[in-house]
């Protein structure tokens, strides 16, 4: 019997009596580490005569890979058993809580600001900004309401200074004049933010929200501004229909003027928009009065156009069933928490307004 | 604006029915606010039915009925009526009514022990009849569904209130909304029917209206009558007033109410025999004063309308009269001024007072100056037939003659706003009906403005009054175009909407909170930046704007921990002010969270809340925004809200100058002036305007993508350095050795205590060092290693420790 013979079923016997995966190891090693007697053989091949090799390297390989294929089962095997009993101990009551996590919101009033600027943007208005602060000049004068005008009435003002120069800025329009004056026709803007009046009750907050937008052009009349606003009104109560009512009425700065009813219905105690035959106010428009063009030196005669102002914290009351407006502003954890919205909310056209 | 159908029908035939008319009314821009009767005391009277009658548990002549009046629950009545049966249908009457019979005023009561809600009525309590055995029977058939019902119809006529946008002077009068509404085609405008007065002898007390700078009033007409008896006004004036729920006071008084409402001309009337000799209508001198109608006494600047005798001052032009000269029942001479204020000089006195009076209303929206004389007529006519008296010649004086208006009306303007088209005959049907005279030229119309219309002005108000009587629902609706002038946000914005969300993700909730605070608690952290004062705050405790959006938040958070939670996340972005200026404003995103990490968690242990929390959230928000973490410089010069020591500024480079974040604890004396009771409290603060963004859109950073292949390694040192030893430092000196190299440093071990210099401390770093061109060699890495050792020991002073 040849020494590889031997060799191999020396070490079939031994590797029948072993079950530790180590003495395998020491086994394999044995037989195909660096001096190993396997390696050993495979060695001594070169120094064979031609004649024999042949023979002595088929039945080297073959005895190689009888022990190497036996040898990596076991050990495959050894290790398989030795994770199952490991198993059997590392059981746990996955029903117990998990680890910390907190949940963030976004308040409604950015959640429909992200809305209403996604439905605008859609239809090719981009977002401008002005200052909470404004002068007495462009919340009042520039809008075509000069001092001693009944209009101011309208507004209870907040004022920052004796003279009554500087104030809160009682609505958005504002914008209008700033946005005007620094550049040039076309304008096609919205422009949402804070808004302030000396006004506080169940449906009045002395800070509040409104969206401001603005289209001057050449040929924009009120058809667009109607078109604009019932596409508007639709996408944002994400309804099919919608009931809108124009009514003539007065804003200094439009002209001609009009507000604007959605037609609702109650079911439930509850406010749905859409068809029913009771009128609810939700915002006021109309045609940029020449007054006010003349005023941030866009010439009437050539450029005309639409603007309105719609409050954004009653359409978020609107949408979402929200009842009470002062709520808005108090930060109640447990409110905050109820109609706040996931921050990964983001509205947009492709994911839909809202889920 | 209140008025009633009937009313309104004193002016204009219509075939159409109320509800038509109101509808009418808001399509033409007169928006109707109600349409509703008075309150009636008998509105109190209910059909109810008696569920059940037992005998009173102590009285053996009463009853403890339970009555269904129609609403959720059954109330309990004690009755002392022998019909008082089950099933009867009866007349209820609930607490707070009142008893016809006896004007007595119902209320709660205990009759022999027993609560008793109201009273069962007899048909005598009632006045119907004078049967007051038992209470009323009603008929089961004919009542049996009106149970809950009101009992008497309310047939006080319904009144109409209008919001009159400040525009619409003309509409304060009841014949102008006549007028209205016949040029919208629901009726005849009928047309004025002055009575004819008979006049004799001179209006011989004088009127002089003074020719000065300022002179408020612009002409002033008048008549004396003598010898009237001014007394209750007749049933048909006093019900016209009550009508729209204006209180009758004297014929006299009531008359030029009534004018003033009916053809929107307010008059006023003396007791001529008080004035002293003559009227000179004149501006105010500063420091005059007098007692006006209202019973107040004015003090008065300078330039102010006032109508004067030689006594001095009988009232204020236009806006109230005085008490000097008013009429009363014993009244026999009265001048009837009917008269023509600038509405600018009615603004600004009535401002400068507070006084707002039904005439001033009308006067600072501009009358017609046209009314005077038929103001006159139509009130002197009436104090004639109704209090007698002989009328004098009128007397007109004026300072200032009344210019018509006119418009050439180019037709297409119509068209070219509104985008509908109107034939030019119904144009001019409408514009006549309104009241104006046009004449029909080429493409335009020649228009001279009715009187009654200050604020028509030019062409577009013209298009405004076609529109709105034909009715906005003819605009048609175009389609919106998806033309886009310029991307939707700015860079500033989509960062403003990004660190929104990004914060919130954190576990904060986004709160909004007003502008404005209150002073005291804005000065914690107001530091040395200008009070900004509201002139006229909506209450004490929000009198200023904020300094610091923490004003607000510590305010809400202490609310809310007075809710009982402990752990609260809060944030809000929005501006905080510096003056008081337009612009005087900065956006900051502010965040705090109080409390414990991991309250009440079986595998979590409990711990307060510190700085390191708080440098992660607002570190990883601006990574997120995308600044570039290496370039990022801290340093501990906080606010002196921050907790000295454990508080840290962040500079988006280290040469900035401003901070774009600050992140820390709070400083303890904060917790202790606002009273707030938590675990630990942590707050952070970024600003928004400070964070330079570059211009790079990340379609052009997405597209510079390298990385290295070749073998990654990682050397550990640990350096004892002064205690005071800054990490950042440090870890830039370590880095500074080879950028290219030198991927990541790590600290993850700092060491106090034993074994070390009480002045040291020992800090931990793992470094990742790989070649993007090559795989280093050993003795590549154990250069590195010596450079890194030698640099720090140099630089810092520092000992590997060994």
């Amino acid at each position: 019997m040849s020494d590889i013979i031997k060799i191999k079923e020396e070490y079939l016997n031994k590797l029948k009596e072993i079950s530790d995966l180590k003495e395998i190891n020491q086994l394999k090693s044995e037989l195909f580490g660096k001096s190993g007697k396997i390696s050993n053989e495979f060695k001594k091949i070169g120094s064979i005569n031609p004649e024999e090799r042949k023979t002595i390297s088929s039945q080297l390989n073959d005895a190689k890979n009888e022990l190497h294929n036996l040898i990596e089962k076991k050990i495959n095997d050894l290790e398989i058993n030795e994770i199952n009993l490991k198993l059997k101990n590392e059981r746990v009551d996955v029903t117990l809580p998990e680890r910390t996590f907190n949940r963030g919101k976004i308040h409604p009033v950015s959640q429909v600001i992200d809305e209403i600027s996604s439905i605008f943007s859609e239809i090719g208005f981009s977002v401008e900004e002005g200052p909470d602060v404004e002068n007495e000049y462009n919340n009042f004068t520039a809008l075509n309401t000069p001092e001693n005008h009944p209009a101011r009435d309208m507004h209870d003002t907040f004022y920052l200074d004796k003279n009554k120069k500087f104030l809160l800025r009682t609505h958005t329009s504002p914008v209008q004049v700033r946005t005007m004056l620094n550049g040039k026709p076309p304008f096609k803007i919205i422009a949402p933010g804070r808004t302030y009046r000396s006004d506080s009750d169940q449906t009045h907050a002395p800070m509040f929200h409104q969206v401001e937008g603005l289209h001057v052009d050449k040929n924009i009349n009120m058809g667009h501004l109607k078109g604009c606003l019932n596409y508007f009104i639709r996408e944002f109560f994400e309804v099919d229909k919608i009931k809108m009512r124009f009514r003539p009425s007065h804003f200094p700065f439009t002209e001609p003027s009009a507000e604007v009813d959605i037609g609702y219905e109650l079911k439930d105690g509850k406010i749905i928009i859409g068809e029913g035959n009771k009128w609810l106010e939700i915002l006021g428009c109309g045609m940029v009065h020449p007054n006010v063009l003349k005023n941030v030196k866009v010439n009437p005669s050539k450029y005309q156009g639409y603007a309105f102002g719609i409050g954004i914290d009653r359409l978020a009351m609107l949408k979402y069933g929200i009842n009470d407006l002062r709520a808005f502003f108090e930060s109640d954890y447990r409110w905050l928490s109820h109609f706040g919205f996931d921050p990964l909310d983001v509205p947009s056209s492709y994911r839909g307004l809202s889920r | 604006m209140k008025f009633t159908i009937d009313w309104l029908k004193d002016h204009f035939d219509s075939k159409l029915n109320d509800e038509k008319i109101i509808d009418k009314l808001t399509n033409i821009g007169l928006e109707v606010e109600s349409f509703q009767s008075q309150q009636s005391e008998l509105d109190h009277f209910l059909v109810a039915k008696i569920v059940s009658s037992e005998k009173h548990p102590n009285a053996d002549r009463l009853k403890v009925c339970e009555v269904d009046i129609g609403r959720n629950e059954n109330v309990k009545v004690v009755c002392g009526a022998p019909n008082a049966k089950k099933n009867l249908i009866t007349v209820y009457a609930p607490p707070g009514a009142v008893i016809p019979k006896n004007q007595m005023k119902l209320s709660v009561s205990k009759i022999r022990g027993v609560t008793s809600y109201g009273m069962l009525c007899s048909e005598a309590e009632l006045k119907l009849s004078n049967e007051s055995e038992g209470i009323t029977e009603l008929s089961t058939n004919k009542y049996k569904s009106k149970i809950g019902k009101n009992y008497f119809l309310n047939n006080t006529p319904k009144i109409i209130d209008l919001s009159i946008t400040p525009n619409r002077a003309d509409c304060l009068g009841v014949r102008g909304i006549a007028r209205d509404l016949a040029a919208a085609g629901s009726g005849k405008l009928r047309k004025k029917n002055f009575p004819k007065i008979k006049s004799s002898g001179q209006q011989n007390l004088k009127v002089k209206i003074m020719n000065e700078k300022y002179q408020g009033c612009a002409a002033f007409g008048s008549y004396l009558i003598k010898g009237v008896k001014n007394k209750e006004s007749p049933k048909w004036l006093k019900d016209k007033l009550l009508s729209i729920g204006q209180k009758p006071i004297s014929a006299i008084v009531d008359i030029t109410n009534y004018v003033m409402l009916d053809l929107n001309r307010p008059l006023h009337a003396y007791d001529s025999d008080k004035i002293d000799t003559e009227i000179v209508v004149r501006n105010s001198k500063k420091g005059e004063s007098f007692e006006a109608l209202d019973n107040k006494k004015y003090v008065l600047e300078e330039n102010m309308c006032v109508i004067t005798d030689k006594s001095g001052i009988l009232g204020l032009g236009g806006i109230i009269g005085g008490t000097r000269s008013a009429t009363e029942l014993g009244t026999k001479n009265i001048l009837l001024e009917s008269a023509y204020f600038h509405p600018k000089s009615i603004r600004k006195t009535s401002r400068l007072l507070s006084i707002d009076t039904d005439a001033k209303h009308r006067f600072e929206r501009g009358i017609d100056p046209n009314s005077i004389e038929e103001g006159l007529l139509v009130a002197a006519g009436l104090i004639q037939k109704l209090c007698g008296g002989t009328i004098s010649k009128k007397d007109i004086q004026i300072n200032k003659r009344f210019k018509q208006r006119k418009i050439i009306f180019p037709i297409a303007k119509l068209q070219s706003i509104t985008g509908f088209k109107v034939p030019e005959k119904e144009i001019g049907k409408i514009l006549d009906g309104l009241g104006f005279k046009v004449t029909k030229k080429k493409n335009v119309l020649d228009l001279i403005v009715p009187s009654w219309r200050p604020d028509i002005e030019q062409e577009i108000d013209i298009v405004e009054e076609i529109a709105r009587i034909i009715g906005y629902d003819k605009i048609e609706t175009k389609l919106p175009e998806k033309v886009r002038i310029k991307p939707t946000l700015n860079k500033q914005q989509k960062l403003f909407h990004f660190l929104q969300r990004s914060v919130a993700s954190k576990g904060y909730f986004e709160t909004v909170t007003w502008s404005f605070t209150d002073s005291k608690i804005n000065d914690l952290f107001k530091e040395d930046k200008k009070e900004i004062e509201i002139v006229n705050p909506i209450s004490s405790d929000l009198n200023v704007l904020r300094s610091s959006i923490f004003s607000n938040l510590i305010f809400y958070l202490k609310k809310n921990l007075e809710r009982d939670f402990k752990d609260i996340s809060m944030f809000e972005i929005g501006p905080i002010f510096i003056g008081n200026k337009p612009g005087d404003q900065e956006i900051v995103l502010a965040g705090l969270k109080s409390g414990l990490a991991s309250r009440l968690n079986w595998i979590e242990k409990e711990r307060k809340l510190d700085v390191f929390d708080s440098k992660r959230d607002v570190i990883q928000t601006l990574h997120e925004i995308g600044l570039d973490p290496v370039k990022i410089n801290i340093n501990s010069k906080t606010p002196n809200y921050y907790h000295p020591g454990k508080s840290g500024a962040i500079y988006q480079n280290s040469i900035d100058k401003l901070p774009i974040a600050y992140f820390g604890e709070i400083h303890p004396n904060i917790l202790l002036k606002a009273d707030l009771k938590t675990d630990a409290l942590i707050v952070f603060e970024i600003f928004l305007e400070r964070i330079k963004i570059g211009e790079d859109k990340l379609k052009d950073l997405k597209s510079k993508f390298q990385y290295s292949d070749f073998q990654k390694s990682e050397r550990d040192f640990a350096f004892v350095i002064d205690k005071n030893f800054e990490v950042q430092e440090l870890i830039k000196i370590i880095s500074d050795v080879d950028e290219d190299l030198i991927k990541s440093i790590r600290v993850f071990d700092v060491y106090e205590g034993d074994n070390i210099d009480k002045e040291k401390k020992s800090v931990a770093l793992n470094v990742t060092i790989q070649s993007s061109n090559k795989s280093l060699t050993d003795d590549d890495l154990n250069n590195l290693n010596k450079l890194i050792i030698s640099n720090v020991e140099n630089k810092t002073g520092a000992k590997l420790r060994s």
